[in-house]
């Protein structure tokens, strides 16, 4: 029997058991929109953005690690998705992105809402289709989620024109799929895995640094078997939060700008790294020439363009996080003598006095709300038991240093692109992949509304969101390099004029709460927690805080500078430049 | 250093701007590229020459075989291989210079391909060095334009260099 495309979509989206999918629509997709009116099966979540249905697949996807869809129609329908597709791309998170497009015959000529989105979106999707054919559309499905969620995971997207969907073929689904191009490396090599043992063997001052691949792949266990069996120091790219509990005591918590005082000490005085899923980025090294300067390095990666990117590598393992770890714990297991624990001591006991010297801190006031303060309360109160999401500036960075993530796919944060507007979408699509858990967007006044229109979506989907805004009237972290590299002149960072968020979210039908002294920190948190709907929660904060320790742009990540030492870290700066 | 890259990718529309974008995205230059069909229609070969230091050429080479339509990567350069060009000049010598021109032609086992009053186009195919040293043999005669075709490559069978 033949079926019409949009039902051919509906049916492959079925099948790949997709239950979720966020969108908006327009002109040509409404053959597809119509199906999913009665859908029993598929629930469309309307968002009041395409870059917010983008962000809400992504936190669906972080949050789960099953793939993320999206459904929008032509022309500034997909364009408005690229900022989603691209945050996606750069920190490797599954998407399928539905493109609505002009009628075949049209495609090119400039039509009403036409735009070459393919085109447009293909330096930052992991691939895209436009279906030309009908007969192709099921398999073109079925390749888009096995690219997207296999090897390094990405962004897809399909893009379909309007004919496609309306006329009629027979349904074809093929059980598997084999791209002869496209053959993802997951064991990584043996020998290489040897050379590794032998060299992690002996190490006198290894150090592990997990990224975001070790929570794709699944391999936290196996990190953690590792870390323990012989105590390697364990520190976290922002992507890699969550990997090792940030409370394990083999934590060093963030490495790179604002990483611990110890994360980097121990990159730079470490004799071994071990990188895990993770790729070298410039937030993380620093001065790419001063870093780790006395190290061997083992890079394990799923993406062979990963290794010797940035940096040298002498043992590369291309190959899956989980399976490349479970085969090296094998090996270490056997390999591993007695007397080289005493060595491995010494290096914690070093570690140990660098978390001493300078821990990860800040002045508590009590006259006004520190921004550091509402992170530690919200972990205080939610003992990592909840799903951070963040924007991007200080709020992120805050988040990242105070809030111990416990458990892996907990923070969800726009690591690569770095996308003001991200949290609060994200924070949506994870609470309705997870309608039970405790959901907090950690935002600030300025990105918080880049993407304000979706508490729409929160509160009509009666999505329990929390949005803690650390409320500073300025873009914080535009600030802080203006006040510590551009002799305090803030250009366009001061917001002047904030909403009142408590009125914005009552306007929406969500609920608004305001501290603007230390101790109400508490008692809002407490209640905006109770309450069962979306809330805001409008932190007024200390504006002049700043996001210390620093390294400078492209100074070794062990030139850092100190909240305490101001006066010093300017002379220091001044050295630098 | 110079490198000649030399690829098998699907026969899918779009895929050239897939390389080309990967190569302007990531700031990495092409000298020449030319692309034809192999002997089975849905598999295009590419040639691309690029240069960069050994660094870059990994990177480059590693980036072209993660784009989903590429199916092999050769970098030549590691390879025993033969490779050629062809160009086709438009010369418009004087009366007393013709001659030169015909005789350099023989030399270089081209071919006069067109002529007119004024003009002699010639076709010649060789690898790199002989184009060029045509090209500036030919240039006191006065050429008016010329187009090549960038370089083509295949592997010498058997042989790979140390």
């Amino acid at each position: 029997m033949k079926i019409t495309g949009a039902e051919i979509l509906i049916e492959s989206l079925k099948r790949e058991g997709v239950k979720h999918i966020f969108g908006y629509p327009g002109g040509v997709v409404l053959n597809i929109f119509d199906l999913l009116y009665d859908n029993k099966d598929i629930q469309l979540i309307l968002t009041r953005h395409e870059q917010g249905a983008v962000h809400a697949a992504d936190g669906y996807a972080r949050s789960t690690g099953k793939p993320g869809v999206v459904l929008v129609t032509s022309g500034p329908g997909a364009t408005n998705t690229i900022t989603g597709i691209a945050t996606a791309s750069m920190d490797s998170i599954p998407l399928i992105v539905f493109s609505g497009q002009v009628p075949t015959m049209l495609i090119g000529n400039d039509a009403f809402q036409e735009a070459d989105i393919v085109g447009i979106s293909r330096p930052c999707t992991k691939y895209n289709f436009l279906v030309k054919d009908i007969k192709d559309l099921s398999n073109i499905v079925r390749e888009a989620f096995y690219i997207a969620t296999s090897g390094r995971p990405g962004p897809v997207l399909i893009d379909l024109p309007k004919d496609v969907t309306a006329s009629k073929a027979e349904f074809i689904w093929q059980e598997t799929v084999k791209i002869r191009s496209y053959n993802p490396t997951y064991e990584g090599n043996k020998w290489m895995i040897i050379q590794a043992a032998h060299l992690i063997a002996k190490s006198k001052r290894a150090v592990i640094i997990a990224g975001g691949g070790v929570i794709i792949s699944g391999g936290y266990r196996e990190l953690r078997e590792l870390a323990e069996f012989i105590d390697i120091p364990v520190t976290m790219t922002l992507m890699g939060l969550g990997s090792l509990p940030g409370t394990h005591e083999l934590s060093l918590g963030m490495p790179g700008m604002h990483g611990t005082y110890y994360a980097n000490k121990a990159i730079q005085e470490a004799d071994l790294l071990i990188a895990i899923g993770m790729r070298f980025d410039d937030r993380v090294t620093g001065k790419l020439d001063a870093f780790a300067p006395h190290a061997k390095i083992i890079h394990i990666d799923i993406d062979p363009t990963s290794i010797r990117k940035n940096v040298r590598v002498d043992i590369p393992i291309v190959g899956d996080v989980k399976r490349v770890l479970t085969a090296l714990n094998k090996v270490l297991k056997e390999d591993i003598k007695e007397q080289w624990d005493e060595v491995r001591k010494a290096w914690l006991r070093q570690i140990d006095t660098w978390k001493k010297e300078r821990p990860m801190t800040y002045t508590y006031s009590d006259e006004v709300i520190k921004p550091q303060f509402v992170v530690e309360k919200i972990y205080d109160l939610t003992k990592g038991n909840a799903i951070i999401t963040t924007e991007v500036g200080q709020n992120q960075m805050w988040a990242a240093q105070f809030y111990k993530f416990d458990r892996p796919r907990t923070l969800l944060t726009s690591g690569g692109l770095g996308t003001m507007g991200y949290g609060f979408p994200a924070a949506i699509g994870a609470q309705i992949a997870h309608p039970d858990k405790l959901v907090i967007d950690i935002a600030g006044d300025g990105s918080i509304q880049m993407n304000i229109q979706e508490l729409a979506t929160a509160v009509i989907n009666k999505l329990p969101v929390k949005v803690a805004i650390l409320n500073n009237h300025y873009l914080g972290m535009v600030r802080q390099w203006q006040e510590l590299f551009f002799h305090e002149r803030y250009s366009y960072s001061h917001l002047e004029v904030v909403p009142d968020f408590v009125k914005v979210a009552e306007a929406y039908g969500a609920a608004g709460l305001k501290a603007t002294r230390p101790s109400e920190v508490e008692p809002v948190l407490k209640e905006g927690f109770k309450i069962k709907k979306t809330v805001f929660m409008d932190f007024i904060v200390d504006w002049k805080e700043k996001v210390y320790p620093m390294v400078p742009a492209n100074a070794p990540i062990d030139h850092m500078l100190f909240e305490e030492q101001k006066e010093k870290s300017e002379k220091k700066l001044k050295a630098l430049k | 250093m110079r490198h000649t890259i030399s690829l098998l990718v699907e026969n899918k529309f779009g895929v050239l701007s897939r390389i080309a974008g990967l190569f302007s995205g990531r700031g990495y230059n092409i000298e020449s590229l030319s692309v034809g069909e192999t002997i089975d229609p849905q598999i295009s070969t590419m040639t691309i020459v690029t240069s960069g230091d050994d660094q870059i050429i990994e990177q480059i080479t590693k980036q072209l075989n993660k784009l989903i339509d590429v199916i092999k990567v050769i970098d030549m350069t590691e390879f025993d291989h033969v490779e050629r060009e062809m160009v086709l000049i438009k010369v418009a010598p004087k009366q007393e210079d013709k001659a030169e021109v015909l005789r350099l032609t023989e030399i270089f086992r081209g071919r006069v391909v067109d002529s007119s009053k004024t003009t002699y186009t010639v076709e010649v195919t060789g690898d790199e060095k002989k184009i060029q040293a045509f090209i500036e043999l030919l240039k006191p005669a006065g050429i008016k334009e010329f187009v090549r075709t960038g370089k083509i490559a295949i592997v010498r069978e058997g042989i790979k260099k140390s």
